[in-house]
């Protein structure tokens, strides 16, 4: 690791204003909990000459949930997402995303902000070799995607990600002097590309402020399963997550969405247009999963993943409550 | 320690205590102590004395060889090559010298661990070692900080003529693939085994066969078999991945050459260190005070250590190389990968009457990939065929790891057996019962083993495989574990008492993390009459007495015989010195509790400082040595001395296996071992719990992988490089016996070993039991798992 500058930002507007400073030459990056930050300075990925520390901004870190909508400000942490019992009972799914992600250890320290904006966990992408020689040909690929993956073969690291699309989440951006401009997270996560610095749709001294998530409806359920091949912590095979509005038990329409099979986490439309107006059961969810993997496109050594995002699939329907 | 020495007859008991224990008569070599009882009789010995460095672990005041810290010292970080294979044309450092704070740099001019080539041929005029591997390492800087050593790393040039190359065991088995050595190879041994047979005919990449344990007419024997069963068993690379990486601190000075290291055996620290640098071994001090693991592949002073000595050398100050954990896992060992293709025939009642294994393993760049001894040792069967190949690729070398060659062994053919019980109809316990019969205490060992296993894990409820209707199905299954029972050629104790009561213990051994400061001070103390804390024990310092290393499960087995000697050759000299006080004879007192008084008239006695005092001792000390085996060995190769008696251990596993999602738990593992006699069962205990826990990483999820096209190790860390975690840890029962076999002082053998090897093809048999489907393929994970459920 290089030797770098450290500086503690006291507001939003004074980190926005020294991260505007960053040039390639001198690499002026945000850090909110460093959990991905530290482990790519330490693989020799990113090379910041100053980092700037947001932990010391005090208005960033509060989770505000009311009638209306859910606000939750950019250091929020996953321990305090996983615990929180508002979130628990009205966004279930994403609660236990938070639950699942990482390590106790690591969901104290990391944030929601940099949860959505850490990088591919591609093994390629991890390593400092592969930087540095044309596009890799990424024979082991059997942790990558299986859908849309002409263009890139790597998949968006976050499984927080999943649920938040599910539930309609926004993130909100300041713009230059008192403007910000929100952007659905659907559209501001972007294919993960080794020849860019993010993988979002963040631009240089943006800082991500908060996220929102609309209200929930009264006959929702909802459900979130993240398929590992370790339990004590590990990344995805694959994650679902599953918001329904209900009518009585006919599903009056769903949203489904599926992580780590595709380079940004993928709306599951033929799933979803299956239940629209079934009967919640057994058939309609394996009709609905059936639906979901039939345009798969696994690679050399990933084809595994399909019937896994398969049954998950159809399992995380039926545990939605 | 030779034949030569005089012996005397005795009657000792032997046998499991508790179940089978008999009178035999031995040779014994004269002057042993008389054989102790069974361990409930003895007072320190057999007792669950915690660890002695317990409190100097937990409270960070152990001193790792990372936390070694001398005045000047510098840090030192190596070059790795980041090509797979290549001639390296030329090296310049000048640059990075120049770097502000860096005081040396050197290139390695000859390469540890790899196989050599019996005729050096053309590249004995390469200027630098060829590269055969990514990340092998090439040159290292010190400084004096190890940011600025890693700095200037980036300032060297190495100008590569690359060379085609392969990774995988299977392409490089190919007749056209790039071959990784051009002629034929050596593989030397290292103090913790490894090696290779000489000589073995080489074509391509292929080294072998070696055809060891072969016997009888293996046609005629499937000829004569009533069923047979065939199988293609394959384990992939396991990394060693100790808590604390490879690491050495050296500091060079005209008149000596200090070595700090990370290691399981001093002794080699010093021996290598010696011969690489032409040094008389009287100038080189080795000290290892700690070591937080090494399975096998911490031997001698390796690449990185020949580098940190020249570092110090040059700079003329104390240089600390301690590799990080990336190249912990390329560059430093690991457990070879495995392709075994097991045939085995068998009479309608189970008895054996043909194995016949072609087997494939690749351990990168070195040689030394075998699959163990079990196929033919294990069990009696006429006719055996074997036929093994080491396969070379360009991939870091291999080194010796907890069960080196067994583990993958075991794992076919303990599966290929239960195959066959399955065939037959015979349940995998009858199974044993009918072709496991030996004349050795191995073979009786597990036969009690596993009636205590089948109790506690409740055998008489295993249903036939794949009853569960659901999805999630579950099952149990079995798989036994042998391993040699290995005395150290060479193993001396030396004990000091001083006059103010202090007892030290030395033995050039080292404690890697086993606790054998503590089963050493057990001995000691149990002579004495004192408490395991009363022993101050002194290990890990080339200087002591020589000790074994702390590999293929002996050091046990070979300090304590010897440190038992010395106690009691101490306590009867101390004796002699206090009879007169006592006005008794020497012979007829004992030590006990802190005391040294008559046998049959405690009352008679003194405290043992007391006595000391009055008799006016100011230093006593005394050296034995292990003597050998009372019933002598099978063999001896090199300084391993083999036992005709092995070491069992029987195995269950209860899994649980999600069909559709191909997700393998295990559920839990009862273990039942036998180490002769256990000198401190907690210990015992947590040698078996680790080996379990291993044997579930590797069995569910431990896998190197390397890129294809460029060589380079995918998962060179600990997030992706996937090792079990606290909730993958299944319930363990752990059930010991007590074996006193009337072969030393002591009867105790080893542990570490025999409970790692038998756990994968435990796990894989419950896998079969659930599933009713066979598992041939390590790691099991999802995707593996998918695949065995859809075949056939
Ligand atoms: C062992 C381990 C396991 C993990 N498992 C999971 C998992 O299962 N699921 C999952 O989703 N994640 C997982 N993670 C990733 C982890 O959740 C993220 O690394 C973490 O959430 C990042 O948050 P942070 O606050 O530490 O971000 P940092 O590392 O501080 O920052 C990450 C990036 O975001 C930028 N940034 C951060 N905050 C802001 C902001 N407010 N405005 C602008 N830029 C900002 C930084 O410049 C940096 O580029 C795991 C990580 C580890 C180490
Ligand atoms: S990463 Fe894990 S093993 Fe390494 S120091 Fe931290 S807690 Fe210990």
């Amino acid at each position: 690791m290089r030797t770098f500058e450290w500086v503690d930002a006291k507001s939003v507007d004074e980190a926005a204003a020294l991260l505007a400073t960053t040039s390639a030459s001198r690499p002026v990056i945000a850090k909110a909990g460093g959990m991905d930050l530290l482990d790519l300075m330490k693989e020799g990925i990113v090379q910041p000459a100053r980092v700037v520390n947001l932990k010391s901004i005090r208005s960033l870190g509060d989770v505000r949930l009311d009638k209306s909508s859910m606000q939750l400000g950019a250091l929020v942490t996953l321990a305090q997402i996983e615990k929180h019992a508002g979130i628990q009972s009205h966004y279930r799914a994403l609660a236990e995303a938070a639950a699942h992600a990482a390590t106790p250890q690591v969901r104290n320290a990391a944030t929601i902000g940099g949860n959505l904006l850490q990088r591919p966990r591609c093994w390629y992408f991890r390593n400092e070799h592969f930087h540095s020689i044309a596009e890799a040909d990424r024979s082991e690929n059997q942790y990558h995607a299986i859908f849309d993956n002409q263009q890139t073969v790597m998949v968006h690291a976050s499984t927080l990600a999943t649920p938040l699309i599910a539930y309609d989440a926004s993130v909100h951006l300041p713009h230059g002097k008192g403007s910000a401009r929100a952007v659905a997270l659907k559209d501001f996560l972007l294919p993960p590309s080794m020849q860019r610095d993010r993988d979002t749709a963040i631009e240089d001294g943006e800082i991500l402020m908060h996220v929102s998530v609309p209200p929930i409806q009264p006959n929702t359920r909802c459900a979130y399963h993240k398929q590992t091949e370790r339990d004590s912590y590990d990344w995805p095979i694959c994650d679902v997550a599953v918001v329904l509005q209900m009518d009585g038990d006919i599903v009056a329409s769903a949203k489904i969405v599926l992580g780590w099979v595709a380079p940004t986490p993928r709306r599951a439309v033929e799933s979803e247009n299956v239940l629209a107006g079934r009967r919640l059961d057994e058939h309609s969810a394996v009709e609905a999963a059936t639906a979901a993997v039939r345009g798969a496109t696994p690679l050399a050594k990933n084809a595994y993943k399909v019937p896994i995002l398969e049954t998950v699939i159809k399992r995380t329907i039926l545990a939605a409550r | 320690m030779s034949g030569a020495e005089p012996f005397e007859q005795r009657t000792l008991s032997a046998g499991i205590v508790g179940d089978a224990f008999k009178q035999v008569t031995r040779k014994v070599p004269s002057g042993e102590p008389p054989p102790w009882p069974t361990n409930a009789e003895l007072n320190v010995v057999g007792k669950d004395v915690p660890r002695m460095d317990a409190l100097d672990k937990v409270t960070g005041r152990a001193r790792y060889t990372f936390d070694v810290q001398l005045p000047g010292m510098l840090y030192a970080r190596t070059l790795n090559s980041t090509v797979p294979h290549a001639r390296i044309k030329s090296i310049d450092t000048s640059r990075a010298e120049q770097y502000p704070g860096v005081r040396a740099v050197h290139v390695l001019e000859r390469l540890l661990m790899a196989a050599e080539l019996r005729d050096p041929g053309d590249e004995a005029k390469e200027p630098y070692p060829v590269v055969r591997f990514t990340g092998q390492p090439i040159a290292a800087v010190a400084a004096i900080s190890a940011r600025a050593a890693e700095a200037a790393l980036a300032l060297i040039k190495v100008d590569y003529e690359v060379l085609p190359h392969v990774s995988e065991l299977a392409d490089a088995m190919q007749s056209d693939a790039p071959p990784v050595f051009p002629g034929p190879t050596e593989q030397r041994a290292t103090a913790g085994g490894g090696g290779a047979a000489k000589g073995l005919p080489q074509k391509g990449n292929l080294r072998g066969p070696s055809t060891g344990g072969s016997r009888g007419e293996i046609a005629r024997g499937f000829k004569e078999a009533d069923v047979v069963v065939e199988g293609e068993y394959r384990t992939q690379v396991q990394t060693h991945t100790p808590l604390e990486p490879h690491g050495l601190v050296a500091d060079w000075r005209d008149d000596e050459l200090t070595l700090y290291a990370s290691t399981q055996h001093v002794m080699s620290v010093r021996d290598e260190a010696a011969e690489i640098f032409k040094l008389p071994k009287e100038k080189i001090h080795a000290i290892s005070d700690y070591t937080g693991g090494g399975f096998g592949a911490k031997y001698g002073v390796g690449n990185y250590g020949t580098l940190a000595i020249h570092l110090s050398r040059k700079a003329g100050a104390p240089v600390r190389l301690v590799l990080d954990r990336r190249e912990e896992h390329v560059s430093v060992g690991n457990r070879p990968a495995s392709l075994q293709r097991l045939k085995i025939g068998a009479k309608r009642d189970g008895s054996l009457t043909a194995i016949e294994l072609h087997s494939f393993g690749t351990g990168g760049v070195a040689a030394g990939a075998g699959v163990g001894m079990c196929h033919h040792s294990m069990y009696p069967c006429p006719n055996v065929s074997i036929e093994h190949y080491d396969v070379f690729t360009n991939a870091g070398p291999c080194a010796a790891f907890r069960g080196p060659g067994q583990t993958q062994g075991i794992f076919a053919f303990e599966q290929a057996i239960d195959a066959l019980a399955d065939r037959l109809g015979i349940d995998p316990i009858d199974m044993r019962n009918k072709i496991d019969t030996r004349d050795a205490d191995d073979v009786r060992a597990r036969a009690a083993e596993r009636r205590i296993g089948a109790e506690k894990m409740d055998w008489s409820r295993r249903r036939p495989p794949g009853s569960d209707a659901g999805p999630v199905k579950r099952g149990i299954g079995m798989a036994q574990s042998m391993w040699p029972y290995i005395v150290n050629s060479y193993t001396t104790c030396e004990i000091r008492v001083a006059g103010d009561g202090t007892v030290d213990a030395f033995c050039g051994t080292q404690d890697i993390g086993t606790g054998t400061r503590t089963v050493f001070a057990q001995v000691v103390a149990e002579e004495l009459g004192l408490e395991a804390e009363d022993i101050r024990v002194h290990v890990g310092d080339s200087r002591f007495p020589p000790g074994p290393p702390s590999g293929g499960s002996r050091v046990t087995s070979s300090l304590t015989p010897a440190a038992r000697n010395a106690a009691h050759a101490m306590a009867r000299d101390i004796a002699e010195r206090v009879a007169p006080l006592l006005n008794a004879k020497a012979e007829d007192l004992v030590f006990r509790n802190g005391h040294i008084q008559l046998r049959d008239d405690s009352k008679t006695s003194l405290g043992f400082f007391e006595s000391l005092r009055r008799a006016g001792v100011e230093r006593l000390t005394h050296r034995a040595d292990r003597r050998d085996d009372y019933e002598g060995y099978a063999r001896k190769a090199g300084e391993l001395h083999i036992s005709p008696h092995a070491i069992g251990g029987v195995q269950f596993a209860e899994v649980c296996v999600d069909t559709q999602t191909g997700a393998v738990k295990v559920e839990r593992v009862v273990a039942v071992h036998d180490c002769g006699r256990p000198i401190n069962p907690k210990l015992v205990e947590s040698q078996i719990l680790g080996g379990v826990v291993q044997g579930v990483s590797y069995a569910l999820y431990e896998d190197r992988r390397l890129d294809a096209a460029t060589g380079v190790q995918l998962n060179a860390n600990i997030d992706q490089y996937k090792i079990v975690g606290s909730r993958e840890t299944p319930r363990i029962d752990v059930h010991l016996i007590e074996l006193l076999g009337g072969q030393s002082s002591t009867d105790a053998r080893g542990v570490a070993e025999p409970a790692n090897v038998a756990t994968a093809a435990a796990i894989a048999n419950a896998f079969f039991n659930a599933t009713g489907k066979r598992i041939y393929t390590l790691p099991m994970t999802p995707a593996n798992v998918l695949a065995a459920l859809r075949s056939e």
